[in-house]
């Protein structure tokens, strides 16, 4: 790693990886520490908008996303984690490139320019362009024997005016297979897992996350890997059945391939305990 | 001439089509609003097929689609479906005429909101205008007083306790929210209609 230039980003964490979804922060940080890749926090950051604006009123969402465009220095991309919220700034990216007079109007609101260029990206796909190499010179613990579905939700879902920007699908399969573990196939990879009627309507979600979790064990997956914080709380956090399946964000399972060694501090905050299977790992390796 | 004048005034009703002044129909209307192209429709049913939460619709989304294209503008602004709709796109992404049923679903529920009809799920409303609260408060979502707020507008405090209580064991809900230091340039984009109505 010491041969290695670091790479500097602008990293949104979101409200979820800020807070809720804090052991998937931690482990991502870590993982870009060994990487090489210097995740800078955006400085003041705010929501995304997310669904909540969204439907509320379309002005409000353009202007929180908007808002941390404004903030982003020019210069390096910017990185983040949560598939939504990736989907809102893009979004907001896209509306004001076709709305000169908006941008302008929001530029002078808050005496920052909001730059048209600057590159959004997800996690997955810096680690995709920038990391391969690092990710093999870097691995320390084989993912050998683990039996994983990778879970994308609706995260890589998008409306048909996104459809030319670039996702991450496949990538969780590519990164975590080459560190050795097994993708199982035929479960329920892209079903959404119920975002917000989590919360206001359980008796919605409770029988599609059964199924979601039902399939996955009836592949005999050791666990599901999911590309949103949000996906890995709900799928846990709704899992009212007999199979009591370890559900990992992608950067805990990317975290513990490179050999993090504070995972405890993360898996205690899950609502299922993943340290059985992480044992069972150090076992066969 | 002028005798005649009143009598037309009266004929002339808001829900009455003016000669040479036709009404806008409500599928030219969300079509504008939405750009999403929703006349391309064939009703092959794709997207109902795909929907997740088709169990919990009360119209699957053609059927939404063929509401807005006969203009039955109550019914579809009243439905439940629009609410319980999570934007998540697997319909638009198994639509083979690319209509982004999400920018659909966004503008009926804008539009039923501004509108004042009845809301097909309250409770959802309840719960983004929550969040919102949050929002503007902090700029960023406070989990913990979302869901407490959300408790106390629908009354049912028992509900989902036990889940609650896990994650607040876990550390998952945090009790002081993470903010933004300069919280005025977010006050300032909360312009729009709930804010009077709060």
């Amino acid at each position: 790693m010491s041969d290695v230039q670091p790479l500097d980003f602008s990293y949104f964490p979101g409200c979820s990886l800020a807070t809720t979804a804090a052991e998937s922060n931690l482990s991502l940080m870590q993982a870009a520490r060994i990487l090489g890749f210097n995740l800078i926090e955006l400085e003041d950051w705010n929501c995304c908008g997310s669904s909540s604006t969204q439907t509320m009123c379309q002005n409000l969402s353009l202007g929180m996303a908007a808002r941390n465009l404004s903030l982003a220095p020019a210069g390096r991309p910017l990185v983040a984690m949560c598939p939504r919220c990736l989907h809102y700034l893009r979004s907001a990216q896209q509306c004001l490139k076709a709305d000169p007079e908006t941008r302008r109007s929001l530029e002078a609101k808050w005496g920052r320019p909001i730059s048209m260029d600057l590159e959004i990206i997800h996690f997955m796909e810096v680690l995709v362009r920038y990391g391969l190499d690092r990710l093999q010179a870097n691995a320390r613990r084989s993912l050998k024997g683990l039996r994983f579905v990778p879970y994308y939700g609706c995260s890589l879902f998008r409306p048909p005016r996104l459809v030319k920007e670039k996702y991450f699908q496949g990538e969780m399969e590519n990164i975590l297979t080459a560190l050795g573990a097994e993708a199982v196939p035929h479960a329920m990879t892209y079903t959404c897992c119920g975002s917000f009627l989590s919360a206001t309507d359980p008796e919605i979600v409770t029988p599609l996350v059964q199924e979601i979790i039902g399939r996955a064990a009836a592949a005999k997956a050791d666990c599901l890997v999911t590309a949103c914080a949000m996906c890995q709380l709900n799928l846990e956090m709704r899992n009212t059945g007999r199979f009591k399946i370890p559900i990992l964000h992608f950067s805990e399972i990317l975290a513990l391939a490179l050999g993090a060694d504070d995972y405890e501090e993360w898996f205690v905050r899950h609502l299922v305990d993943p340290r059985p299977l992480i044992r069972k790992l150090g076992k066969g390796a | 001439m002028s005798t005649v004048q009143p009598l037309r005034q009266e004929i002339a009703a808001p829900d009455r089509v003016e000669a040479g002044k036709p009404r806008v129909s409500l599928v030219a209307e969300v079509n504008a609003r939405s750009d999403a192209g929703l006349n391309r429709c064939y009703q092959c049913g794709s997207c109902g097929n795909g929907c997740p939460f088709v169990h919990a619709l009360d119209y699957t989304p053609n059927q939404v689609l063929r509401l807005v294209q006969l203009g039955m503008r109550q019914e579809v602004l009243t439905c439940k479906t629009i609410w319980i709709c999570v934007g998540c796109h697997t319909c638009s992404s198994q639509c083979p005429m690319n209509i982004d049923m999400a920018a659909i679903m966004d503008t009926l529920r804008l539009m039923s909101v501004k509108e004042g009809v009845a809301i097909g799920k309250p409770s959802i409303v309840d719960f983004h205008e929550e969040v919102l609260r949050s929002l503007e408060k902090y700029g960023r979502a406070h989990k913990l007083g979302i869901m407490l707020g959300y408790k106390r507008q629908t009354g049912r405090w028992l509900k989902d306790l036990d889940v609650g209580l896990k994650m607040l064991a876990r550390r998952k809900l945090d009790l002081i929210p993470s903010r933004v230091r300069d919280v005025k340039e977010i006050t300032d984009l909360f312009t729009c209609y709930w804010r009077e109505s709060a």
